[in-house]
C-alpha cells in the first residue's frame, strides 16, 4: 500500500512515497513519475523519507526511466531512505545508476 | 523451527507473505538488514508465482514452508501445484539492456541469485517445491 503525494518547491516537482511499493502498487509510482514528466518538470525530487519497502518491481520503475530522462535532459535526485531501502539500491549496484542524496537539502543541491 | 503459510495467488496478499517471513525470521533473531534482503527475494519468488503460472488467480493457492536449521541456515520452500518457472532456466538480463530496453521485470531474477544461497526445484508427489536456502550468521547469545 503505498501514497503517493506531490507538491511543488523551488521548480521542482518532489514525489513523496509514504508506504510500500511491491508488484501490486509499482504501477502508482509508475504513473506518478509519468506525470511530473508529462507536466512539463525536468526537476523530480524523490522524497523516500516513509518509503518503507520497495520491491524490484519498484526498482524496476526507477530504471525504466533513465534513458528518456537523459534524452529529455531530466534530473531526477531521491533522497531520504531508510538503511533497509537504501540497501535495496545498493545489492544491485542501482545506486551508482541513480542520483540519491542523504536528505532534501542535499537532493536539492545535487538537481541545480 | 518451523513456519507455514497459505496464501491465494492474488498480488495483494503478498504483504501477508512479507510479515509472515518477517515474523519468522525475527523470532529467531536474524538481523534486520538481513530480513529485509530475503523478504525481498521471497516477494519476488512468491510475486512471479502468482502472476506468471497463476494469472494472479485469488482462486489458486500455494504453500511457504519455512525451516530454520539453528546456527546455520534458514530453508524457504515454496510448494506449488502450477507452472515451474524455473528462474536457473533464464539467463539474467544485464543492467545495460534493463535500462536500454526498460524490462521493468529484469531485476528481480537478479536480486534472488545474488540474494539466496541456493535455489533448487524438486517435484514432491506431484507438487513442485522450489527450495531457497540462505546461510544465516546468527548473532552469539
Amino acid at each position: 500500500m503505498i501514497h503517493i503525494k506531490r507538491l511543488q518547491e523551488d521548480g521542482a516537482d518532489v514525489i513523496a512515497l509514504v508506504g510500500e511499493i511491491d508488484a501490486s502498487s509499482s504501477i502508482e509510482l509508475d504513473l506518478a513519475i509519468a506525470k511530473s514528466v508529462g507536466e512539463g518538470f525536468t526537476k523530480i525530487l524523490v522524497d523516500c523519507s516513509a518509503l518503507e519497502y520497495i520491491s524490484s518491481a519498484g526498482l524496476g520503475v526507477f530504471m525504466s526511466y533513465i534513458e528518456e530522462f537523459e534524452d529529455k535532459h531530466i534530473k531526477m535526485v531521491l533522497f531520504g531512505m531508510n538503511e533497509k531501502v537504501a540497501n535495496t539500491f545498493e545489492i544491485l549496484g542501482l545506486n551508482e545508476l541513480l542520483q540519491i542524496g542523504m536528505d532534501k537539502v542535499q537532493a536539492k543541491k545535487l538537481i541545480q | 523451527m518451523n513456519y507455514r503459510y497459505k496464501v491465494g495467488c492474488s498480488i495483494e496478499n503478498l504483504k501477508g507473505v512479507r510479515d509472515f517471513i518477517r515474523a519468522s525470521l525475527k523470532e529467531n533473531g536474524v538481523q534486520d538488514l538481513e530480513i529485509s534482503e530475503i523478504v525481498l527475494a521471497l516477494d519476488e519468488m512468491c510475486s512471479n508465482l502468482m502472476i506468471h503460472a497463476h494469472h494472479c488467480n485469488p482462486d489458486d493457492l500455494f504453500e511457504i514452508h519455512i525451516t530454520v536449521e539453528k546456527n546455520n541456515s534458514v530453508v524457504f520452500e515454496i510448494i506449488d501445484d502450477g507452472t515451474v518457472f524455473d528462474i536457473n532456466q533464464f539467463d539474467e538480463p544485464g543492467i545495460d539492456s534493463i535500462i536500454h530496453e526498460k524490462r521493468k521485470g529484469g531485476l528481480g531474477i537478479r536480486l534472488v541469485k545474488t540474494i539466496m544461497d541456493k535455489v533448487e526445484y524438486h517435484n514432491r508427489s506431484g507438487k513442485n517445491v522450489c527450495r531457497l536456502v540462505k546461510n544465516i550468521h546468527f548473532p552469539k547469545p
